[in-house]
Order: structure tokens, then C-alpha cells, then sequence
């Protein structure tokens, strides 16, 4: 059989899905992370429901979404409810497990930044803001982060801090009495770095294949920690690249 | 007009707008991306109103519009994005660079705002929620606080009421007395509908009394607190309305491009809504064939038994 060619995108969705393995409740964005979780539906996690913050629990899109609030979402979803009782009665409630986020920037614990590049008051970049982020950062049991490896996001110190993550480090996000666990994995488009450690810092845990821990450094704003041992990502298989292209994005539209 | 009372509360969009927003009152015009009244949207700038403080949690397209026509001083809002599209090139132009005038900008996270509809609805003195604690926002916002929750639970963040002057709320139907039904994403129409002073519902179809009372588990919004009822048909385009329009998505990417230049916006404004008498014309203008495209197959639910209890 010969070694099948991917895109970076590629890697990234079958990567976030094989990480969705077993989940029940996925809170999911558009784009990517939606691609990995209707991938990971029909892989490692034929049970999850996916919850969208515009109010939808268990939506079975017949297309790709065009955002958080197409009514593809709404036809043939399990419920269908306000904001207020999506963020309370789902989200607050504890019953999402696992939350993908992204941002503009990211620290080494984990604290997202999407308001603003430059000062608030006058900023170079207004960015879109919090939307849902800054509560499901907050109460979602796991938070997962999907973002590509970019210097100018892996920064050191945030312009803006919208959505806590470990905080400082340590158990400060257990200290000022955070309900959900807090941030557990980055994937990005060249390697998975995580926070399993005492200090809760992030860490480079396994490279994507034919990427060294120089080109992952290079792109980090800090000297990134590495892991105890650091695993080689398996690319996607062709089962899982069949699926990606023929049923979950066949239009493309993400890759 | 007497809201309470049963009386017919239909009238054109320019009626309810001239009659409902004034200069630097508070305008809610909400949707969480679809039922987003367009039509009045576009009859606020018709009307040449100012000094409008303008809330939504998502601003979407139309408070690109409003904000480059130069109707707002202030914005409320919780995520200023182009959905699944990007940037809304006017509003950051009002706020990174005062055109076409100075905004300010009061935001939030999602359930923050909507917090602050909920409290307003109930006319509670405050919303508390998980969020916030160890966010940057806190100190951005002033009017989110974190107290000591009295039960012994640490701190908690708190927001307090919001009651837009005006909301402007778009649905399927409603008789002509404003109780109003809808289905689909029902995002926070009814907590801004009871937590607004004035209410005008903007409908695809007026129906009897009758059809509202036959399914009185879809009715979202009573009459009870709705000032005036408008027939829009079409009225949330480009956004879309369950079942009967899908978003034109077309129009949304082109604003990506077009928005892009403030002279370009402008031309814009000219041609679609300066130079048009109502929403009636826009239609007209676009045709009817480019709607019949946005039409989705139907995809009806089994009607449900009641029962007749006497």
C-alpha cells in the first residue's frame, strides 16, 4: 500500500478526532473542529452529541454549517433551547465533557486571548471577543484547543487575557474555584503539546511525522517544556483520509 | 397605543420605527444569526436616527451597516464577527479609527449578555454566572462585578439587568395582537422581548387568533408586551428564518469584500437603502427568483394532541 499524501489540515482533523475518542458531549465551533467531531462520529465516538452555543444539543447537520447558527443545525437535532438555558442548564449544569476552543493567542497555561492585539483601550486589532469562550473555558470539563503553531500566537504574555485556562500555573485554577478541569490538549497543525504536569505548563508531548522539536520551538514565543517522552503521531490513515474527503468535507471547504 | 390592550397593533416598519426609536435611545435588534430584522435595521438608517445605543450579542451585518451610516454612539455586544465568514470591517473602523464616527463599546461573554436580558426580563437585580473569574474582562467591563457569594461558594460573577428602550424581534408569525410564535433557534428573543420597554415583532405571516391558541407551546412572545406588529416578509434577509428562508450566504461573503473600504459601504448604503422607499423595494429589486432560491425543502414535524378537556 503506498504511504498516503495529507494536508496539514488533514492531520490536524484526524488528530482532534482520534483525541475525541469515547466522548459523549462534545461543545463544538464551526470549521475544523466540527469536521473532526462528525469524523470522530463515525471513528472512535459513535455516541457523541454535539452542543452548539446558539442552543443546540445533539445536532445532526445534513451539510457542513456555515456558522455556529445555521438552521442545518436545528433539523433532525435531539433539542433545541434558549441561550440562557444552553449556557446554564448544559453548560454551567457540567454535562459538556469536552470543549474545542481556539484564539488569536495562547500562554503557556493555556489562557486564550480573541478581544484584542494591542492595548484594550486602543488596539492595534480588535479582535471578535469572547462570544461563549470565557464561560466554556470556565465550566467545560476538558478543554481541548485547536490552533496552527504560529509565533505570533504561542506568545509569552497575552495582550488580553478573554478565556482562563491554567491561569499561573499550578492549582491557581482550582484556587479561585473554576468548575471544569481546565485546558488539557493543543493539537496544531505540527505536533500535540499538553499540560500534564505539576505546574500545569504546556508541553510538548508528540511530533507530527517528519517534524523535529526545533521547528516546533521555533514557532513557540517561550522555551517550550518537553514532555518525559516525546511520541511520534501516526499520520491519517486512509480510512480515516476516505472519510475526511468523501463524508465529512466532501466540498472541501476546510482542507 | 395601550400595549396591554387587544387591539390590532399592525403598521408598516417606518411607522414602528418613527413612532418607537427616537435619537439616543436603546435599540436591541436581536437573533443569534437567523430572525435578524433587516428590515428595520435598514429603516432606522432610512430615518436618519443618531446617537443610538445599539445591543446585540452578535452584530452581525446589519450593525456593520447602522454603525458605517453613522446611526450609533455605543455598542453592546458579546462576539463582533461576520458568522463563519470574518471581521466586521465597519465597526472596527469605528473603533479603531472614529469612522465615520467615535464608538464606544461595552462588552461581554455570550452568557453574560444574555445574563443581563434575563435579569432585565424578570426585573431581577442581577444575574450571577460562572465565568469571568481569572478573565481580563472583569476589568475591561466595571459593570461586571465578582461578590461573595452569601451561601459560601467563593466569588461569583454578577451583571446587572439590561431593558433596551426599543427590541426589535423577528419571527415566523403572530396574530395582530403581537402573540408571536417561533421556532428554530429561539436565542434570547424572549428574555429581550420581556426585558424591553417597547417591543415591535416583525413577522413572515400574520395569522388568526386561532392558529396561535391551536399550538400554545410555540408562542414565545405574548401580545401582552408587544407595542406593534409588522408584516416582513422576508424581513431577516440575508439572514434566514427556519423553514422558510435559508441564510443568503452569498450576500454575507460579498460584505466581506465590499465592506472592506468605507466609500464602498457608503456607495452601498446609497443604492440599497438611502435609494430605496421600504424593505418592499428591496425586495423587488433582488426579485422574487433570487428568494425562491433560499427556499429550503420542507421538513414539517408531526403535529402534536393537546386534548380537549370541558
Amino acid at each position: 500500500m503506498s504511504e498516503p499524501t495529507y494536508t496539514e489540515s488533514e492531520m490536524m482533523i484526524a488528530v482532534a478526532a482520534r483525541m475525541l475518542e469515547g466522548a459523549r458531549t462534545v461543545f463544538v465551533g464551526v470549521g475544523l473542529p466540527n469536521i473532526a467531531c462528525n469524523l470522530a462520529r463515525y471513528t472512535v465516538a459513535p455516541d457523541m452529541e454535539l452542543i452548539y452555543e446558539s442552543g443546540v444539543y445533539g445536532a445532526r447537520p445534513e451539510r457542513l454549517p456555515l456558522s455556529i447558527g445555521d438552521p442545518t443545525l436545528v433539523s433532525g437535532a435531539i433539542s433545541v433551547v434558549s441561550m440562557a438555558d444552553l449556557f446554564g442548564l448544559y453548560l454551567q449544569r457540567g454535562l459538556v465533557e469536552i470543549a474545542l476552543l481556539g484564539g488569536a493567542q495562547i500562554d503557556r497555561y493555556g489562557n486564550l486571548n480573541s478581544t484584542v492585539i494591542g492595548a484594550y483601550a486602543k488596539p492595534k486589532t480588535r479582535l471578535p471577543g469572547s462570544g461563549g469562550a470565557c464561560e466554556i473555558a470556565t465550566n467545560a470539563q476538558r478543554t481541548f484547543m485547536i490552533m496552527r503553531l504560529k509565533r505570533r500566537a504561542f506568545v509569552e504574555k497575552l495582550d488580553f487575557l478573554t478565556s482562563p485556562g491554567h491561569l499561573t500555573g499550578g492549582d491557581s485554577r482550582a484556587r479561585l474555584g473554576l468548575p471544569g478541569g481546565g485546558p488539557e490538549l493543543v493539537i496544531t497543525d505540527k505536533a500535540i503539546l499538553n499540560f500534564a504536569n505539576p505546574e500545569r505548563e504546556m508541553q510538548l508531548t508528540a511530533l507530527y511525522p517528519g517534524v523535529t522539536r526545533e521547528d516546533v520551538q521555533a514557532e513557540v514565543g517561550w522555551p517550550l517544556r518537553l514532555a518525559d517522552t516525546i511520541q511520534e503521531t501516526a499520520a491519517p490513515t486512509n480510512k480515516e483520509l476516505r472519510l475526511i474527503r468523501e463524508e465529512v468535507d466532501p466540498h472541501a471547504m476546510y482542507r | 397605543m395601550n400595549k396591554a390592550a387587544k387591539d390590532n397593533k399592525l403598521c408598516s416598519m417606518r411607522e414602528a420605527i418613527a413612532a418607537y426609536v427616537v435619537d439616543d435611545c436603546s435599540v436591541c435588534i436581536e437573533g443569534f444569526t437567523g430572525f435578524i430584522s433587516f428590515a428595520a435595521g435598514h429603516e432606522i438608517i432610512r430615518q436618519r436616527r443618531r446617537g443610538l445605543t445599539l445591543i446585540r450579542m452578535t452584530p452581525d451585518l446589519i450593525y456593520d451597516q447602522m454603525i458605517a451610516a453613522g446611526t450609533a454612539k455605543k455598542l453592546i455586544f458579546s462576539y463582533t464577527g461576520n458568522p463563519g465568514v470574518g471581521s466586521l470591517y465597519c465597526i472596527r473602523r469605528a473603533v479603531e479609527k472614529a469612522l465615520p464616527c467615535p464608538l464606544e463599546l461595552e462588552e461581554y461573554s455570550h452568557y453574560g449578555l444574555v445574563g443581563r436580558y434575563a435579569a432585565g426580563a424578570s426585573r431581577s437585580p442581577f444575574f450571577a454566572l460562572r465565568s469571568y473569574v481569572g478573565s481580563d474582562m472583569l476589568a475591561a467591563n466595571p459593570l461586571i462585578k465578582l461578590i461573595d457569594d452569601p451561601y459560601g461558594t467563593g466569588k461569583i460573577a454578577v451583571v446587572p439587568p439590561l431593558n433596551p428602550d426599543v427590541a426589535i424581534l423577528h419571527a415566523q408569525r403572530a396574530d395582530r395582537q403581537g402573540n408571536t410564535q417561533l421556532w428554530g433557534l429561539l436565542g434570547m428573543q424572549k428574555e429581550v422581548a420581556f426585558a424591553s420597554k417597547h417591543v415591535i415583532v416583525a413577522v413572515e405571516e400574520l395569522v388568526d387568533e386561532s392558529v396561535i391558541r391551536a399550538d400554545p407551546n410555540r408562542t414565545l412572545i405574548p401580545g401582552l408586551i408587544v407595542d406593534a406588529v409588522v408584516h416582513s416578509p422576508y424581513g431577516a434577509h440575508p439572514s434566514y428564518v427556519q423553514g422558510y428562508y435559508d441564510r443568503d450566504n452569498e450576500s454575507y461573503l460579498a460584505w466581506d469584500k465590499l465592506s472592506q473600504e468605507h466609500a464602498a459601504v457608503i456607495a452601498w448604503l446609497d443604492e440599497w437603502v438611502y435609494g430605496l422607499e421600504n424593505h418592499a423595494a428591496y425586495l423587488r429589486k433582488l426579485g422574487q427568483e433570487h428568494f425562491d432560491k433560499l427556499k429550503p425543502e420542507p421538513l414539517l414535524a408531526p403535529s402534536v394532541d393537546y386534548g380537549r378537556y370541558r
